[in-house]
C-alpha cells in the first residue's frame, strides 16, 4: 500500500506536469505555486530592505555629528518617512508573508494555498503598490509627514505636494495585498491541513501568521478609513481632521493606532512562531510548553487591539483613561513573558547544538527582552511622558522590529534557504554575518535610549552641539555601518551559496516536521501522496516516543495525481473531508493586479478618463478571472 | 551651539528640576533597574542553557515534560508580580501629577506655529497682559497655569527637566503646569513632528526669582520705547517695509500677527526659536537671508537694502 507512488513512476510524472510551472515569460507571470510566490515575496522584501536600509544610513550620515548639512530639512524628512514607510510596509510584513507562502503548505502537507490565485493576485499587488510608493521618488515628491502620517501637517495647507497623496493611495492600495493575503492564510489553515494534524499538532509558525492574519482581517479597516478620510480631505475638500471646520486631528491619531499597533503584532508574532520552530532543532527536544505558547500567541493577539492608546499619552487624555491603557500594556507583557521562557527553558532542558541559525535565534532571544522591557518602560504613563517622541523610543522599537523581525528572518534563511535553494549557506560566513550583525545592531541602537534620556527628540534632521548628544550619536552611526556590513555579508554568502555551496539533503539539520520529509528543493506538487499525520514531530517519532505505536505515513494512501488535487480536511481534528480540485497558473491575477496600478495612478494625478478606463479593465478581469472552467470530470 | 551668557544645563529627563520630572525620573529608575535585571537573567539562562549540555549526542531528541514549571511561576507569576508592583508605582506617580490646589497669579497661553513659540501672558487682572515668543520666563518655585494650542499642525512641549511632554493639538486645549524648584535656564523643543523645521523649534524656560520675573513682565506689559537717532530711520524702515505685515511691535504700526512678536525683542537671549544667539550680526544675518539659516522657514527672503538693514537691526537692538 505504502508503495503506490514509488511503482508508479508515471503518477509521479503526471503530478509533475500538472503542477510544475510552465517555462518561458507566461509561465512566470501566470504561475500560483505558493513556492515561487513566497520567493518573490522574500526576494521584493529583501530588496526593499535594502532601501531601506540605504534610506537608514544616509540619515545616519547626517546625524553622525552636530550641526551637518549633508541632507537638506526637506530631504532629511521624506527620507525618514520613506525609510519608515519601507520597512514596516514593504519589508517586515512581506518578507514575512514571504515564509508563510513558501513554507506553510510544505509544513502542512498539502499541495498550494487554498486560494493560489488570491495568492498570485497578493504578490502582484504587493510589488505594484510598492512600486507606486517608490514612484514618488522619481516624481521628486516623497512622501515627509512620516509613517504616521500625522493629520493635520499631512493636510493640503501644510503638505501642498503629492507626498501624503503617494502615502493615502500607496497604502490603500497595498491593503489589498495583505488583506487577499490574510484570508489566503486563514481558509488555508482551517481546510488544508493534512489528515490527522489535529489542532495541537500544528508548527508554532502557523500559529503566528494566522493570529497575524486575523489582526490584519480585523486591523486594517482602520487603516483604509483613515487614508480614505486623508485622501478625501486632500482631494475633495472634505474636513475629517480639520479643526477649524469641526473635524479633528486627534482622529486621525486614534484610526492609525488602533491598526498601527495590532500591525506591531502582525510583524513579530510569525517572526515568534519561526524561532519556536527553529530553535528546538537545535535544541535536539521539543519546544517547551507549545500549549503555552500557542495561547500567548493568540492572547498576545487579541490584547494587542486594547493598547492603541499608548501612542498617544501626550495628547492630554483624561488619567482614567491612561490607566487602562497603561495596564493593557504592561499585561501585554505576561504572554510575551511565557514564550520567552518557553525558549530559554527549551534552550536549558535542551542540547544545543551550535549553527548560524541557532546564533540568530539565540541573540534574538535577548534582543527580544530587551526591546520588551523598554516597551515596559513606555507603558509606564508618567515616564512615557518623557521617552514618548525621543530617541529612547527610535531604540525600543528597532529593538522589536529588527530584533524580533530581521534577527529571526536572517536565522530562518540560513534554516530554511537550503530547502528553499537546494543549497546550504556557509557557516564560516554564517558567524561572521551574526557577530557583525549583533555587535553593529547593539553598538548602533543601545546608544538611542541614552541620545532619549538626555533629551534627544526623534525625526530631527540636525542637532545643536553641546547638548551632550555628539558621543552617543556617533557611535550610532558607526554600529549602524557596522550593523550593514552584517546584512552585506549575508548578501554575499546567499549568492555564494548559490552557486558554490554545499548540495543540502532532504533533512540537513535532522528536523522534526514535513517539509523537511520532500526533496530540497521541494518537487512542484510538494507530496507525491498527502502524508497522514500522527504526531507533532513526524520526523522525530522514532526516537521521541519510541514505545508509542503511532507513526507518521509519509508514502500511503492516493497521489491524486488524476488533475490538479489536493486534499481538504476538517478545520480543526484534519479529518479528510473531500479530494478538491484546485485552480492552475492564470494570467487575470496580473491583469487585475495592473489595472489596480491604473486605478490608483488615475486618483493620484486626477485623471477621471485614467481611472475610469483603470476600473473597467478591473471589472474585465474578475470577469474573466470567475469565468467558470471546463473541467475535466473527476473520475 | 553654545550660547554665549548661558549656561545651559544637560537637558536630559534624568536631571529633573521640578517635583513633577523628579517623580517622574524615579519612575524611570525604577523601571531601569527591573529592566536591566531582566535582561541580564535571561542574558545568562540563554548562556549557561548554551553549553551546559554540550558533550552529550546530538542524534538524541530530548523528550517532553521538563520546563514547564519555568513557564508557569518565570513566565506568568513572577512577570505578574514585577508587572502588577510598576503599575501600582505608575499609578501613584500619575495621581500625583495631577493639578495642583494652588492657582498661579499668571497664566501663559502657549500657542505653537511652524517653526516657533508664541507666548500670551495673562496677570491677575485683565491689563495684565503681555505677548512674547520662544523666551518663556516664570517665577521659581511657583506652579504656573500653562494652556497649550496650536495655530496650524500638531506641536508637542518638551522640557525635559521640567516635566514630560503634552502635545499642541489644534481645536484642542491642554493644560499643564509649569514649575521649576531651582533658578536657571531650561532648554526645550518641539517634540512631535510638525515639518520642515522641527528640529530647530526650540524654547528656553528662564526660572528667576520672583522680583526678577515681576519686573520683567511688568517690561513686557509696556509698548515699545520709542525710537532716536539712527533707530528712528530703522522703525520707519521696519513699520513702512515688509517686516510689519508678519510682525507686531506694541506700540507702532507694525501689528503683523504671522511672526513673533517684536515688542522687547533685544531683551531675548536668542532668535528663529533658539537658533541663534541674539547680537547684531547674527540678527542682520537672520534678516538678510533667513532661508539659507533655517530652510523652510516660513520667514521669506525680503528684497531689502542693506541700509535699511543696518538701521533696522539698529532699531530692534533698541527693544529692551
Amino acid at each position: 500500500m505504502s508503495a503506490t507512488v514509488l511503482s508508479h513512476p508515471e503518477a509521479v510524472e503526471r503530478l509533475t506536469r500538472e503542477w510544475e510551472t510552465p517555462p518561458g515569460i507566461l509561465g512566470a507571470l501566470g504561475t500560483v505555486d505558493h513556492k515561487l510566490i513566497g520567493k518573490r515575496y522574500l526576494v521584493t522584501a529583501f530588496v526593499f530592505l535594502v532601501l531601506g536600509g540605504l534610506e537608514a544610513a544616509a540619515m545616519r550620515a547626517q546625524l553622525a555629528g552636530p550641526n551637518r548639512r549633508l541632507l537638506s530639512p526637506e530631504l532629511y524628512n521624506q527620507i525618514f518617512t520613506m525609510h519608515g514607510v519601507t520597512m514596516i510596509f514593504l519589508y517586515a510584513a512581506p518578507v514575512l508573508s514571504g515564509f508563510a507562502n513558501y513554507l506553510w503548505p510544505l509544513l502542512i502537507g498539502a499541495r498550494d494555498m487554498a486560494l493560489p490565485r488570491l495568492n498570485a493576485l497578493s504578490y502582484w499587488v504587493f510589488l505594484f503598490a510598492g512600486l507606486f510608493i517608490y514612484a514618488s521618488v522619481l516624481a521628486g515628491q516623497m512622501p515627509d509627514g512620516g509613517w504616521f502620517s500625522y493629520a493635520p501637517l499631512s493636510e493640503r495647507v501644510a503638505s501642498p505636494g503629492l507626498g501624503p497623496d503617494f502615502y493615502a493611495l500607496g497604502l490603500l492600495f497595498l491593503g489589498i495585498s495583505t488583506t487577499a493575503g490574510a484570508v489566503n492564510f486563514v481558509v488555508t489553515f482551517f481546510t488544508l491541513r493534512a489528515p490527522g494534524m489535529s489542532l495541537n499538532r500544528v508548527p508554532i509558525l502557523l500559529w503566528g501568521s494566522l493570529s497575524t492574519a486575523v489582526m490584519v482581517i480585523f486591523a486594517m479597516p482602520a487603516l483604509t478609513v483613515a487614508c480614505v478620510f486623508l485622501y478625501f480631505d486632500r482631494r475633495l475638500g472634505m474636513h475629517f481632521f480639520d479643526a477649524v471646520a469641526g473635524g479633528h486631528p486627534l482622529l486621525w491619531q486614534h484610526l492609525f493606532w488602533m491598526f498601527g499597533h495590532p500591525w506591531v503584532y502582525i510583524v513579530v508574532l510569525p517572526a515568534m512562531g519561526i524561532v519556536s520552530d527553529i530553535l528546538p532543532v537545535f535544541c535536539r527536544r521539543p519546544l517547551v510548553g507549545y500549549t503555552y505558547v500557542v495561547m500567548a500567541t493568540i492572547a498576545t493577539a487579541i490584547l494587542g487591539f486594547g493598547v492603541w492608546v499608548h501612542h498617544m499619552f501626550s495628547t492630554g487624555l483624561p488619567s482614567v483613561a491612561m490607566s487602562f491603557f497603561s495596564a493593557a500594556s504592561m499585561v501585554i507583557a505576561i504572554p510575551s513573558g511565557v514564550t520567552v521562557l518557553a525558549w530559554v527553558a527549551t534552550i536549558w532542558f535542551g542540547r544545543v547544538v551550535s549553527s548560524t541559525a541557532f546564533l540568530f535565534m539565540a541573540g534574538f532571544v535577548v534582543l527580544f527582552v530587551m526591546g520588551g522591557v523598554s516597551g515596559v518602560m513606555t507603558a509606564a504613563v508618567p515616564f512615557d511622558w518623557q521617552l514618548t517622541d525621543s530617541y529612547f523610543v527610535v531604540a525600543h522599537l528597532h529593538y522589536v522590529l529588527v530584533g524580533i523581525n530581521v534577527f529571526p528572518v536572517i536565522g530562518a534563511s540560513y534554516f530554511w534557504a537550503p530547502k528553499m535553494t537546494g543549497r546550504m549557506l556557509s557557516e564560516r560566513l554564517g558567524r561572521w554575518n551574526f557577530w557583525v550583525m549583533f555587535v553593529g545592531f547593539n553598538l548602533g541602537f543601545f546608544p538611542m535610549h541614552i541620545a532619549g534620556l538626555l533629551g534627544m527628540p526623534r525625526r530631527i534632521y540636525t542637532y545643536p552641539a553641546g547638548l551632550g548628544w555628539d558621543t552617543v550619536n556617533l557611535v550610532t552611526t558607526i554600529g549602524a555601518y557596522l550593523f550593514a556590513v552584517g546584512v552585506l555579508l549575508f548578501v554575499i554568502n546567499l549568492v555564494w551559496s548559490l552557486r558554490r555551496g554545499a548540495q543540502a539533503s532532504p533533512n540537513p539539520w535532522d528536523s522534526p516536521t514535513l517539509e523537511w520529509s520532500v526533496s530540497s528543493p521541494p518537487p512542484p506538487y510538494n507530496f507525491a501522496v498527502i502524508p497522514v499525520v500522527r504526531s507533532r514531530h513526524p520526523l522525530w517519532e522514532d526516537r521521541l516516543h519510541p514505545d508509542d505505536p503511532a507513526r507518521t505515513d509519509l508514502s500511503a494512501g492516493s497521489p491524486l495525481d488524476e488533475g490538479r488535487l489536493t486534499l481538504q480536511t476538517s478545520a480543526l481534528d484534519a479529518e479528510p473531508a473531500e479530494v478538491l480540485p484546485m485552480p492552475g497558473d492564470s494570467l487575470w491575477p496580473l491583469a487585475l493586479a495592473l489595472s489596480l496600478s491604473g486605478c490608483f495612478t488615475g486618483l493620484l494625478v486626477g485623471n477621471p478618463i485614467l481611472t475610469g478606463l483603470s476600473a473597467t479593465l478591473l471589472v474585465v478581469s474578475v470577469t474573466g478571472w470567475l469565468w467558470p472552467e471546463t473541467r475535466e470530470q473527476l473520475p | 551651539m553654545t550660547l554665549p551668557g548661558l549656561q545651559l544645563a544637560s537637558p536630559g529627563p534624568l536631571r529633573p528640576a521640578s517635583e513633577m520630572a523628579t517623580r517622574e525620573a524615579q519612575l524611570g529608575w525604577a523601571l531601569i533597574a527591573i529592566g536591566v535585571i531582566v535582561v541580564l537573567i535571561i542574558t545568562a539562562l540563554v548562556l549557561t542553557g548554551t553549553f551546559r549540555h554540550r558533550g552529550e549526542a546530538a542524534e538524541q531528541i530530548r523528550r517532553e515534560g521538563e520546563g514547564i514549571r519555568w513557564i508557569t511561576i518565570g513566565g506568568i507569576v513572577l512577570p505578574a508580580i514585577v508587572l502588577l508592583a510598576a503599575f501600582g508605582l505608575t499609578l501613584k506617580v500619575l495621581r500625583s501629577q495631577q493639578l495642583p490646589s494652588r492657582s498661579s497669579d499668571v497664566t501663559i497661553e502657549i500657542v505653537g506655529h511652524r517653526w516657533w513659540w508664541e507666548l500670551r501672558y495673562q496677570g491677575a487682572n485683565s491689563q495684565q497682559h503681555a505677548v512674547t515668543a520662544n523666551e518663556i520666563h516664570i517665577p521659581v518655585g511657583r506652579p504656573v497655569r500653562v494652556a497649550l494650542k496650536s495655530g496650524d499642525v500638531i506641536h508637542s512641549f518638551w522640557v525635559p527637566e521640567l516635566g514630560g511632554k503634552t502635545d499642541l493639538i489644534p481645536g484642542q486645549e491642554n493644560v499643564i503646569w509649569l514649575q521649576a524648584d531651582r533658578a536657571g535656564v531650561y532648554r526645550g523643543q518641539c517634540a512631535e513632528f510638525c515639518g520642515a523645521q522641527h528640529a530647530q523649534m526650540a524654547l528656553m524656560v528662564v526660572a528667576e526669582a520672583p522680583d526678577d520675573f515681576a519686573r520683567w513682565f511688568a517690561l513686557q506689559q509696556e509698548g515699545a520705547p520709542a525710537p532716536t537717532g539712527a533707530a528712528l530711520r530703522g522703525r520707519d524702515a521696519f513699520v513702512g517695509g515688509p517686516c510689519a505685515l508678519c510682525h507686531e511691535i506694541r506700540g507702532t504700526e507694525a501689528g503683523g500677527r504671522q511672526g513673533p512678536d517684536l515688542t522687547h525683542l533685544a531683551g531675548r537671549k536668542t532668535i528663529a526659536a533658539g537658533l541663534l544667539p541674539n547680537d547684531r550680526g547674527k540678527l542682520t544675518a537672520w534678516i538678510l537671508d533667513p532661508q539659507t539659516i533655517k530652510p523652510g522657514s516660513l520667514m521669506p527672503r525680503m528684497r531689502l537694502n542693506d541700509q535699511d538693514v543696518a538701521a533696522m537691526v539698529e532699531y530692534l537692538e533698541t527693544l529692551q
